[in-house]
């Protein structure tokens, strides 16, 4: 029984059960929508995750990838005849690339200078989104064509739901297992000393630009499905606030957890739609609420109670 | 029990059944506006406006013997927050009407969610693309871009003037006003000799106005742009000591325009609505009355100067409320036929008549040429 | 030649204006190696405080002063209430609350003060001051020399006064400098303190050039971070210097390259200078301990 509540697999198993259950409690679509985005912001903290939580690389400009998602499906039917779901794939094709020549030197930076390049970078996109109106729609954004799947055109935040929480699945037990992985231990090892993992013979670029790549296909894809859902997409999706929102949602939620990447998703989704009620004290409450997680729970909401949890048990 | 006991369970009780009373015999009105974020210079004015007009209509004895109530989300400008508000206005508020979207952005997703669920939708956004080509379920009360453009390119047409510069934010109002600048100007017979561009949060443009400044031929400057940048823009402009005639847009229509800009905003000229000048209109002006009241009503609430971004709010509430009271009921249907039917509606921006083929229902006549003088709006005639 | 000394002479204005905001990093950088991201909020306290006690009839240089110290109180409060008592925690989660930090003060200054523009009269006036066709304002040369100021101070306090030394010694090791009897508490509550008043001092010059909201903070700050770790985080002299060269940078791209891309140019001579020198113009090598 213990080895079987500590299998690995365990997270997955229950994510799997939230995603059917939750339905159970929606009475309109705007909670399969709340759902969704919830789902799709967890996939891309997921990516954000590996970075940061294995790899201990930090990165303020992982929307800028969500960005290259985003517009792949919005830019690639509209002026480039390509179907949707092959500018879906485009669109990760180009992050990973993207990721993999801006990653290889910037990766050498360490710490809150890494910060800063990555920032840098994730502004450049955002400022290439907002000038190249004739291809973007400039600052207004543009429209999305709906997304085409075996001949009917898939519409309502319903259907979507279930493709995002399941590719949010996936995305998940791919995370799992590539920590468990060879190229996992490596990065773990990086995460606690990067020296000490050298030492070891550990090629530490190579690892994290590894994760630098696909932490950028999962914000690609994580971005491709935002456009889709929203029907619009405007520059906002890669900009600097909501590169800081994932960094926001993997600490909340804890590094190195994948069920902490959607909890952390969910507590900054869900927030801003019951905190309306505030109305203009919305912004305090909120920014209380983050301070509070951080000093009561400090390696985030999951890792905390888990630890908890477990001194409970022994 | 004691006497104080006894008033605070009847004031919860009175409390409770008021609130449930109300629910029953209250029709919502939906908007989502950028409250707070980089357009809520915009977006708190339209709020302010809503909340005082709809307890105005509601003291008043209310719309078709039903009290409205106003449901405003805030979407920090994003327009994915706006999409989500929407949906929760239309699946769990269930509005009748929607008022609202400051942002074209956020306008512009927020629309296939209303037509969707065939709710009416009169955005405040100011872009053209809103209601061009029309929807069917979609309005729109600023006056659009391409009109500033027009007006202005038709001052200077009255000055003899023929070639311009221009420099705009990379904001969306900006980037928006400067396209459609740039698209009607071989209509109007300009000429836009040379182009700038800066940042919405940006500190200093002498740069920018230097090239300008530099470029031979340029007889007159138009800065499409809102909030802070267009005072730092015009102080600029007179640091540089640039003689040019000088045109701000409509993005910049509040007194707080002239407070940030000081003695330099002197000698600019802007399209704006009548709301700016209330008091300076001449009595025959249509419009008087309704501007008048209005600035009156809002300095009063809110202690703070009126813009015309509150303006808009008021003109698509009211666009609303007579459409409800013609149609004698709140389905949406009817009332979307009726705001269709919208005919010499007398509103802060103008005159409105609009029709199947104009959700806008207002011409070049709505906007009037203000110059700038000794710290006041005045009429340019 | 008049244009490139117009460019330069916006491009230390808008410099003057980043070094100002970077300068404020430094001192909290130091005792705790925690990136402040509330920074830019201590800047639009200093300002709107000044403006909305002017409004209400206060003398403005006496508002000033009173607005450092609702700021400097404003950080204290930040230390005791939410970076002490997560004592111990990880860099990334003390980031993070001055993330929440800032979050909080932006919705409390939209409901204290308000959410239209506001500017400050400049504190020397006068016109503009002409040199070879180009103009600066007198108000860009007292933010300099406002930073310049604040350097100094900085340098002699650090080098000139035990605690100065006490909060290297915090900064450097904080077991150890505990060890040796130094409150390290005490010492990183201070860093709050002056990297608030700094703030504070940066929203009260800059505000009649770049005007003030409740939301200015947040670009500001993202600029002076910017700039900050361009000179070396950490560095006072080189927060002036990464701010002047963004400053610099952003004007002449403004002028001679692209106005739309003047942003773009500036983020990728930083990524270029970061990526030949790592550690920033003027930041410290430090070594990993194992």
């Amino acid at each position: 029984m213990r080895a079987l509540l500590s299998h690995r697999l365990v997270p997955v198993v229950a994510m799997a059960a939230i995603v059917v259950l939750l339905p159970l409690l929606f009475s309109s679509a705007y909670y399969y929508r709340v759902a969704a985005l919830v789902f799709v912001f967890a996939l891309a903290s997921i990516g954000l995750n590996l970075l940061m939580g294995f790899a201990g690389q930090v990165s303020l400009g992982h929307a800028g990838f969500m960005g290259i998602g985003a517009y792949a499906v919005a830019i690639g039917p509209t002026h480039l005849g390509v179907a949707s779901w092959l500018s879906f794939v485009i669109g990760a094709a180009l992050s990973a690339l993207v990721a993999f020549v801006v990653g290889r030197p910037i990766l050498r930076l360490k710490g809150h200078y890494l910060a800063v390049a990555t920032l840098g970078f994730g502004l450049l996109l955002a400022i290439v989104f907002t000038n190249e109106a004739r291809f973007t729609g400039g600052p207004d954004g543009m429209a999305v064509p709906r997304l085409v799947l075996f001949g009917s055109s898939v519409w309502g935040a319903q259907s979507w739901y279930w493709i995002i929480a399941a590719s949010f699945l996936v995305g998940a037990v791919l995370a799992l297992n590539l920590i468990e992985s060879p190229t996992g231990r490596a990065l773990r090892a990086i995460h606690d000393s990067e020296v000490a993992a050298r030492v070891l013979g550990v090629d530490v670029a190579k690892a994290k630009l590894a994760v630098f790549v696909v932490s950028a296909i999962y914000a690609s894809v994580a971005g491709s499905y935002l456009a889709l859902l929203n029907g619009h997409v405007t520059p906002d999706v890669s900009g600097f606030l909501r590169s800081i929102e994932l960094v926001a949602m993997v600490v909340l939620g804890g590094m190195g957890s994948i069920a902490g990447s959607l909890v952390g998703a969910a507590l900054l989704v869900v927030l801003p739609q019951t905190l309306t009620f505030l109305h203009d004290y919305e912004h305090i409450a909120l920014g209380l609420i983050v301070m509070a997680v951080m000093v009561f729970l400090r390696a985030g909401i999951v890792p905390t109670l888990a630890r908890a949890l477990d001194l409970r048990r022994a | 029990m004691p006497a104080y006991a006894k008033t605070v369970a009847a004031a919860i009780a009175l409390w409770i059944a008021g609130a449930t009373g109300q629910a029953s015999a209250q029709v919502k009105v939906g908007a989502v506006l950028s409250i707070t974020g980089p357009a809520s210079f915009l977006g708190d004015p339209e709020k302010k406006t809503l909340e005082i007009y709809v307890d105005d209509i509601n003291a008043k004895g209310g719309v078709n013997g039903q009290k409205l109530q106003l449901v405003a989300y805030d979407d920090g400008a994003d327009a994915n927050a706006a999409r989500t508000f929407a949906t929760r206005l239309v699946e769990e508020d269930k509005v009748v009407a929607m008022v609202g979207g400051t942002t074209t952005g956020a306008t512009l997703a927020m629309i296939p969610l209303f037509e969707e669920a065939q709710i009416p939708f009169i955005s405040l956004a100011g872009a053209i693309q809103i209601i061009e080509p029309v929807r069917k379920w979609v309005f729109k009360t600023p006056h659009t871009d391409k009109m500033a453009c027009e007006k202005i390119f038709a001052d200077l047409k009255q000055r003899n003037l023929t070639t311009v510069a221009l420099i705009s934010g990379t904001d969306a109002f900006g980037k928006s006003m400067r396209d459609q600048c740039v698209a009607v100007a071989p209509k109007a017979g300009i000429t836009v000799a040379h182009e700038e561009a800066y940042g919405p949060r940006d500190s200093d443009m002498t740069p920018q106005l230097t090239n300008i400044k530099a470029k031979t031929g340029v007889q007159a400057v138009i800065n499409p742009g809102f909030g802070q940048g267009p005072a730092i823009v015009t102080r600029n402009y007179r640091q540089l000591g640039i003689t040019l005639p000088f045109y701000q847009s409509h993005g910049v229509a509040s007194k707080q325009f002239i407070d940030l800009a000081g003695p330099a905003a002197d000698g600019v000229r802007l399209p704006a609505a009548a709301l700016l000048v209330a008091e300076k209109l001449p009595d025959s002006d249509p419009q008087k009355p309704v501007v008048v009241a209005y600035t009156r009503t809002y300095q009063q609430k809110t202690g703070q100067p009126i813009s015309t971004f509150g303006g808009h709010a008021y003109d698509g509430l009211m666009i609303f409320v007579e459409a409800a009271k013609r149609a004698g009921s709140f389905d949406k249907a009817k009332v979307r036929d009726e705001i269709e039917k919208t005919k010499n509606f007398i509103g802060t921006g103008g005159v409105v008549n609009m029709s199947p083929t104009d959700h806008l229902g207002l011409d070049l006549s709505a906007f009037r040429m203000l110059e700038i003088k000794g710290g006041d709006w005045t009429l340019v005639q | 030649m008049p244009e490139f000394l117009q460019f330069a002479f916006s491009g230390l204005t808008v410099g003057a204006v980043y070094a100002l905001v970077a300068l404020g990093f430094t001192p909290i950088y130091n005792a705790s190696d925690v990136i402040n991201f509330a920074q830019g909020e201590f800047v639009m306290l200093g300002g709107m405080t000044t403006v909305f006690l002017g409004l209400a009839g206060v003398p403005l240089p006496l508002a000033a002063c009173l607005a450092v110290v609702v700021t400097v109180a404003v950080g204290l409060a930040l230390h005791r209430f939410a970076i002490e008592p997560a004592r111990g925690a990880s860099a990334v989660a003390l980031i993070m609350i001055t993330i929440g930090a800032s979050i909080f003060l932006r919705g409390a200054a939209q409901v204290v003060f308000d959410k239209r523009f506001h500017s400050l009269p400049p504190w020397i006036g006068g016109d503009a001051i002409r040199v070879g066709g180009a103009t600066i304002l007198p108000q860009s040369l007292v933010v300099l020399g406002g930073a310049v100021v604040i350097v100094v101070l900085l340098w002699a306090f650090i080098e000139r006064t035990l605690i100065g030394k006490a909060m290297v010694a915090t900064a450097a090791n904080e077991l150890a400098a505990r060890l040796v009897g130094i409150d390290t508490r005490r010492i990183v509550g201070l860093s709050f303190a002056i990297s608030a008043a700094i703030g504070a001092v940066a929203g009260i010059l800059i505000s009649p050039i770049t005007l003030t909201s409740y939301d200015v903070g947040t670009l500001l700050a993202l600029k002076g971070f910017a700039a900050a770790m361009l000179g070396g985080i950490g560095s006072a002299v080189g927060a002036v210097v990464g701010g002047l060269l963004l400053g610099l940078l952003e004007a002449f791209a403004a002028g001679y390259v692209s106005s739309q891309y003047k942003d773009a140019v500036a983020f990728l001579v930083i990524l270029i200078v970061l990526l030949a020198i790592p550690r920033g113009l003027f930041g410290r090598a430090s070594v990993e301990r194992v």
